[in-house]
């Protein structure tokens, strides 16, 4: 897997709440039992003009030219609830996106960024909202910078901007539980990780069946 | 020390902490679909890895497959013959028992598991479904997880877990009239809004709780995940043993009464220490629906559609006008008696016998309205067996309701059947986000006994005038 330490690029917003991952990718964008493929079926429902079709909405905010590139996005509340479907996830990698910072995550969704090299980054509400406003009220300045070795989200100021040069760019810091950093970090493979306790997996369901036979 | 459910059954599948902070956790049992659960088999076959206990993996095609009679593996779900036939492939190489399109166990997993005593209490299952939650209801800690976290635990027993913090939840009292456990976690949802149990495992206790049968528990712990939870679980009693009594994969002769013995020390220690604890007085539940386009939008089938809250931030007043706007309502408009075009009574959260029974009871020498599509679809082929064996069907069938084959169905849209555009529907199903059930569908989650009534009535309707 990839590793995510720093990243810095463009931030989209997309703050209404409770995007779930049916609006990530629809369910009808899910058409080969594959990973991949998944890119262009992003925000589908959304980002065309019509349901099946491929013509660019000029509403949707990806579509837009100061957006182009995007790698972060800037969610509301509960990005990522609904169906389990790891799709969405892999939709939003091969788009191009490294990282979401969001108020709140759908739980399971939370858990698939992780497992792919996406950096779900939880913010106050308040400090989305900022993020946002910076990007929004300067399209040339509209990158942001992530560092997951401290643990910080920063505003990046690009010179010869002059409306907003000479302002303090703006740092917010976040947590995440160590083991999930440790997995971004390093770009460890959960499966190669754990099965390096293979024998204590082993010695353990022993044991195990003997005590829940049942079960076993 | 006095511990909870939770951390009892965390303690026994604890194979070790992890030094950075998440857990392994033995994993007894792995649920798939044909949906999530063919690509998980798929890549961690290209990864040349393998199912290291293929006994305690079970398969089942409820997503993609279709309902309607004399059904294939051709689906209206455009390439939805891709997942079956890699579904079915990747099974027979892994030596998987699946239950496949025509197998007279099929159905949708969480319907399935349970009916077939593949769930058990104390157990730890998981599956690349959200609404593996409904699960718990049988006292086993399940949960729903991502096609690579499934890969992680076929290949190797275990999954790597943060532990969640753990919440109480009390129903209190008793439920009135007309009242059923899907208005109970409505209730809850819009009481505390959608990300109220984000970060929690959390277990439903109370008087209410104890009255309801293992089905209507199932509809209870079905929506943890529209509440955020991790999961949710209820702690095993002498229903929960009585209904696994001589279930196909349950335990038998002297194993089961080893695992009795085990089961009933299945319970909250009673000053177990909960992170935090809900208490809801049943009283205040009415026969509730949602009308807007977040399980939280939920009120009494009486309220009028709510008006938006003087406090609200920015990101609520646009979610709160969007929900208006998607739903073609307005503030103070009443729900009851708004024109419907669709009742499907369905899906894992009220597809079960008792629902069935509940809602034909409604149906029972009445007619649909004109021009409302009306559509059944047991959760399961053993339920439709039975369904049909009490005469249900007929009354369904009686009445203009349309009877299908088990599956999932138009629970949710993947470019194959729906409802049509802009459709307003009341649905027993768990999701009302935007376009869940066809493109722009409106739907309103109830009961199915407050969908059974509204059918009838043409309209949103109030189940009680009907019992
Ligand atoms: S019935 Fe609906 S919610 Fe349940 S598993 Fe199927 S698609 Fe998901």
């Amino acid at each position: 897997m990839e590793k995510f330490t720093v990243h810095q690029g463009v931030a989209a917003p997309m703050l209404q709440i409770n995007i779930d991952t049916d609006a990530i990718i629809p369910s009808r964008e899910m058409k080969l039992v594959s990973k991949q493929g998944l890119g262009e079926g992003l925000f589908a429902g959304w980002r065309y003009t019509l349901p099946n079709g491929r013509e660019p909405s000029p509403d949707f905010v990806l579509n837009q030219a100061q957006y182009q590139g995007t790698s972060i996005l800037l969610a509301g509340d509960n990005f990522g609830c609904g169906s389990s479907r790891e799709h969405a996830v892999w939709a939003l990698k091969e788009y191009g996106i490294k990282a979401v910072i969001a108020p709140g995550f759908g739980s399971i969704f939370y858990h698939n960024c992780i497992r792919n090299g996406i950096l779900p980054v939880v913010l106050q509400n308040d400090e989305v909202l900022a993020l946002a406003k910076h990007v929004q009220q300067n399209p040339q300045s509209n990158q942001l910078n992530i560092n997951l070795n401290e643990c910080y989200v920063s505003m990046v100021i690009t010179k010869g901007n002059a409306a907003i040069e000479g302002t303090e760019p703006q740092r917010f810091t976040f947590s995440i539980m160590p083991a999930q950093q440790a997995m971004l970090l390093e770009g460890l493979d959960g499966i190669a990780l754990t099965l390096k306790s293979k024998s204590k997996i082993e010695d353990f369901k022993q044991a195990y069946q003997r005590q829940y036979p049942w079960l076993a | 020390m006095d511990r909870t459910l939770f951390e009892k059954i965390w303690q026994h599948h604890l194979v070790e902490e992890l030094d950075d902070g998440a857990a392994l956790i033995y994993i007894d049992r792995v649920f798939l679909h044909e949906r999530t659960g063919s690509i998980a088999l798929k890549s961690l076959e290209a990864d040349k890895r393998s199912v290291v206990t293929p006994e305690h993996v079970f398969c089942t095609m409820d997503h993609i497959v279709d309902t309607i009679a004399g059904r294939g593996d051709n689906t209206k779900v455009p390439s939805g013959k891709n997942f079956i036939l890699a579904t079915r492939e990747a099974c027979l190489a892994a030596n998987i028992k699946l239950f496949d399109v025509n197998d007279p166990q099929q159905g949708i997993v969480h319907v399935v598991s349970p009916e077939l005593g593949i769930v058990q209490p104390g157990a730890t299952l998981v599956c690349p479904d959200s609404h593996t939650c409904s699960q718990g209801a049988l006292g086993a800690l399940a949960w729903g997880i991502g096609s690579s976290e499934a890969e992680h635990a076929l290949a190797t027993k275990t999954l790597r877990v943060s532990k969640p913090k753990t919440m109480k939840v009390n129903f209190n009292g008793e439920l009135g009239f007309g009242v059923s456990a899907k208005d109970m976690i409505l209730h809850l949802i819009g009481a505390y809004g959608t990300a109220g149990g984000a970060g929690y495992i959390i277990e439903f206790c109370g008087t209410a709780v104890d009255g309801l049968d293992i089905e209507g528990r199932l509809t209870l712990c079905n929506m943890a995940v529209e509440f955020s939870a991790f999961t949710g679980l209820i702690a095993p009693d002498e229903k929960a043993i009585a209904y696994l009594n001589g279930r196909e994969y349950a335990p038998k002769g002297k194993l089961w009464e080893q695992a009795v013995m085990f089961w009933q020390s299945l319970f909250s220690d009673e000053n177990a220490k909960f992170d935090h604890v809900i208490d809801i007085d049943c009283a205040d539940i009415s026969p509730t629906i949602t009308w807007g386009n977040s399980p939280q939008h939920a009120c009494g089938v009486n309220d009028v559609v709510p008006s938006i809250n003087k406090n609200a931030t920015q990101n609520q007043l646009k979610a709160m006008n969007r929900a208006y706007q998607y739903m073609d309502l307005q503030p103070g408009m009443a729900l009851k008696g708004l024109p419907i075009g669709a009742a499907f009574i369905g899906s894992c959260t009220n597809s079960r016998l008792s629902d069935l029974r509940l809602a034909a009871k409604v149906l029972k020498g009445r007619k649909v309205a004109s021009g409302v599509n009306a559509i059944c679809v047991p959760g399961s082929t053993t339920v439709k067996r039975q369904a049909e064996a009490e005469g249900l069907d007929k009354i369904f069938i009686a009445a203009g309701f349309e009877w299908r084959e088990a599956g999932c169905s138009m629970c949710f849209f993947a470019g194959g059947e729906s409802f049509g555009y802009r459709q307003r529907v009341v649905t027993s199903t768990n999701r009302n986000f935007e376009s869940r059930q066809g493109p722009e569908t409106r739907s309103h989650l109830a009961s199915p006994a407050t969908v059974a009534a509204s059918a009838i009535a043409g309209c949103i309707a109030d189940v009680r005038e009907y019992l």
